[in-house]
């Protein structure tokens, strides 16, 4: 019972990250019909407007320390952090120390820049072209993205930790009377998980509850009349891409502690993410969100060393075969739209 | 007037005899000409400098570059010379390989089998490569090793450490300065047992590839010899990047201690996960929960940050040695670069320097007289004290380094601290030992 509630924990926050990217990405596909492999690269763009920040915080000059030496035997340089002449060292510390969640705020008008320019710059000239042109194109830009991230910052990860504050993890076993230690789980994960339910629930609210969102959803379901009615539905959309890819870049920002960021980590989660779509259903919101955690629990089911025994490598293609059951059973996935994937 | 009666059967005799006719000449060139593949014969002679300068060790590759240019200006009297100067033979003198100046050409492995031997036979026959070296990645390495086999040039492994490497896939051309998974389970254990004792259940994430296998092995064999016990060993996929789902099941297993047989970002990754999910904060059996990973290197220990801290693991060289030869190479490569050389770029210099040194020796840069001056030979002065390079299987003998991750670092090279210095016979196998069984080294190849 311990290692089933573990599993669905360590699910639902893989889930989180799913769930998050593969928000942006059916978005994008359902205002504008654009297939954007380049999403991934906005969650990569978001993790490392996290280490800019921290970078940005961390600017130091350097004093000459004549009592300790370098590893030539030069008297040492020690780096000391601007933020500490500015604010003292403790006050300093503890700016450094919760570079990422100030990053929430740094990521988020960059984001929304970086997604207009995008949509503005490349991918508006390709909406009437067929989908394997836009795949192409904007799989080409990530891989210019990440290659241009990789000039800058290296290829190695970068580590990112989170704030000391939320360091450890809680014991959830012993909260349900489990023995201590059987059900333990990070802070910061336990933050991430909320994280994504705001953030998803935003998304939701924005688009049921405002005009503006009205306005986006009925164009989603018939852009023509939408236009016909005066409309100027393509700027809308754009700034739809634009919170797409603040979505995206905000779950790139706060998954940093969790896994140090390098220039690939886009990659890593776009094929997972677009499965996710596709199982969801392509356009469809709640799809996404739902396939997003469905599948980060089954992945974390599969990934039990019990099931590896009976069934070995599953835990490689737990998800891959999900979407082959979906595809051929519902080719329009759990909630995607009648019509949508099936001609 | 004659009249020129063309039959079919007529036309593919002469054609036949004029084309062998043609061919003839090129054969014996080919045959006569050169004694063995790309043998140089201007002023200079061209190595081949095979290193990941894209993909996720491109920071690795780039130290072993910056390695491979000054290993370069010290065999052309460049610079203070370096290691040059600490090694025990000194049959290298500033003045190029044979009196010929070293340039040299470089390949982009991207850490793939397939694009590592593109590059490799790119170098061989485009540019005339006599020498290939690099790398840091054990499939890399087998694939490339073996192409060096068939092409007839000497082959330099970079960083890599599966047993396989000298093992089941060793190869007569082939030759590896680097240690490997048996070596850094014969080091670690030892230490494991005085830090931590005989009692211990171990919980191995592995990665699933052939260095993960052959680490877990190795790794496995030398604790459970000291009296370990092993409570599962678990795959890992290469590509997994969340490890939360492996983490979280360790600490119901029972184990107190984790081994993480993972390189690279897998290792940044896992590691990360481990120390996030609080497991050195526990306590289990009485004791406090431990992590191993038993194959560190610098460039590695950074990209995990502050999550290395007390952790113990195995590393082939550290620029804190402080023998005659680390210190030489440190002082170079620091003065040039500004930062102190990582693993990776001490062991391709000092493949390159050895190279060389075995060509003067040997005398000429036959592939098969070059190798048979590597074998069996004795040397020092070139950082990881006296060294064997063994015939049997081409593997190089030398002590290990076991490290710790450093509590109070100074800087950020500064990461790890050499808890001991393994005398090599701690760490030496039999050539026929089961862990390396299978293949044969079989006969060196000249080429052309």
């Amino acid at each position: 019972m311990d290692a089933i509630i573990l599993q669905i924990l360590n699910g639902l926050d893989k889930g989180s990250a799913y769930a998050l990217i593969a928000l942006g990405l059916t978005l994008i596909f359902g205002t504008l019909g654009v297939v954007n492999f380049a999403h991934g690269a906005l969650f990569m763009i978001g993790a490392f407007c996290a280490v800019t920040l921290s970078r940005i915080l961390t600017l130091s000059h350097t004093i000459i320390d004549e009592t300790q030496k370098d590893f030539l035997g030069n008297p040492l340089k020690v780096e000391v952090p601007y933020v500490h002449d500015l604010f003292g060292q403790a006050t300093g510390d503890a700016i450094i120390d919760w570079a990422v969640p100030l990053s929430v705020l740094f990521a988020i008008p960059i984001m929304i820049l970086v997604g207009v320019v995008m949509e503005r710059g490349l991918i508006k000239h390709f909406y009437k072209r067929p989908h394997a042109d836009q795949i192409l194109v904007t799989f080409g830009l990530a891989i210019v993205l990440q290659e241009v991230i990789k000039y800058f910052y290296g290829a190695n990860p970068i580590p990112t930790p989170a704030p000391a504050a939320f360091k450890g993890s809680l014991d959830f076993g012993a909260m349900l009377g489990f023995d201590p230690n059987l059900i333990i789980y990070p802070y910061w994960r336990i933050i991430y998980f909320g994280f994504a339910a705001v953030i998803i629930g935003g998304v939701f609210a924005f688009l049921q509850f405002t005009t503006f969102g009205m306005v986006v959803r009925a164009g989603m379901a018939d852009r023509e009349t939408v236009g016909l009615l005066g409309i100027n539905i393509d700027k809308r959309f754009t700034i739809m891409f634009g919170i797409a890819a603040a979505v995206a870049g905000l779950a790139g920002v706060m998954y940093t502690p969790i896994n140090s960021p390098n220039y690939h980590m886009g990659m890593d989660f776009l094929v997972l993410s677009f499965v996710v779509v596709v199982v969801g259903g392509m356009g469809s919101l709640p799809g996404a969100v739902l396939a997003g955690f469905l599948l980060g629990v089954l992945e974390s089911f599969a990934s039990m060393r019990e099931v590896i025994d009976i069934i070995p490598g599953i835990n490689q293609i737990i998800i891959y075969l999900v979407a082959i059951i979906i595809l051929l059973t519902r080719p329009r996935g759990l909630m995607g739209r009648k019509g949508v994937m099936e001609d | 007037m004659s009249k020129l009666d063309v039959s079919r059967r007529g036309l593919l005799r002469t054609g036949a005899v004029a084309g062998a006719g043609l061919a003839l000449p090129t054969i014996f060139t080919a045959q006569s000409a050169h004694a063995f593949t790309n043998e140089p014969t201007g002023g200079t002679v061209t190595l081949g400098f095979n290193v990941p300068q894209t993909g996720p060790y491109a920071d690795e590759g780039a130290d072993e570059l910056r390695a491979y240019e000054l290993a370069v200006e010290h065999l052309n009297g460049g610079g203070d010379g370096g290691m040059m100067n600490t090694f025990s033979s000194k049959a290298l003198q500033g003045n190029g390989i044979l009196g010929k100046k070293v340039q040299y050409v470089t390949g982009d492995t991207q850490t793939k089998s397939d694009a590592a031997r593109a590059s490799a036979k790119s170098m061989i026959e485009k540019d005339g490569a006599i020498m290939i070296t690099g790398g840091s990645s054990s499939g890399v390495a087998v694939a490339v090793q073996a192409l060096c086999q068939e092409a007839g040039v000497i082959f330099m492994a970079g960083l890599t450490h599966s047993n396989d490497t000298t093992g089941k896939d060793k190869r007569a051309n082939g030759f590896r300065h680097f240690f490997n998974s048996y070596m850094s389970g014969a080091a670690l254990a030892p230490v494991l047992a005085g830090a931590y004792g005989t009692d211990r259940k171990a919980y191995h994430l592995t990665a699933d590839y052939n260095w993960g296998y052959t680490t877990e092995e190795a790794v496995k064999s030398s604790t459970e010899a000291m009296g370990w016990d092993t409570v599962a060993a678990v795959k890992t996929p290469l590509t997994q990047t969340d490890f939360s789902s492996y983490i979280a099941p360790v600490l119901q297993s029972g184990a107190d201690t984790l081994v993480l047989n993972h390189y690279g970002g897998n290792m940044v990754n896992s590691l990360t996960n481990a120390v996030q999910f609080g497991l050195r904060d526990k306590q289990v059996n009485g004791k406090d929960f431990q992590i191993v990973v038993p194959l560190y290197s610098r460039l590695m220990a950074k990209g995990a940050g502050a999550n290395v801290k007390g952790i113990f693991g195995s590393t082939n060289w550290h620029w804190t040695l402080q023998d005659e030869g680390s210190k030489a190479f440190v002082r170079s490569f620091g003065t040039k670069y500004g930062f102190p050389p990582s693993q990776a770029a001490h062991t391709t210099y000092v493949q390159t320097l050895l190279y060389a040194d075995a060509v003067e020796r040997a005398g000429s840069f036959a592939p098969c007289a070059v190798a048979e001056a590597l074998e069996d030979y004795e040397f020092d002065g070139l950082g990881n004290g006296k060294t064997l390079y063994r015939g049997a299987d081409h593997q190089c003998f030398k002590d290990v380094l076991v490290v710790k991750g450093k509590e109070n670092p100074t800087s950020e090279f500064d990461l790890l601290e050499i808890v001991e210095v393994t005398p090599v016979d701690q760490v030496t196998y039999a050539p026929d030992h089961p862990q390396f069984s299978g293949g044969a080294l079989g006969t060196c190849n000249n080429g052309a």
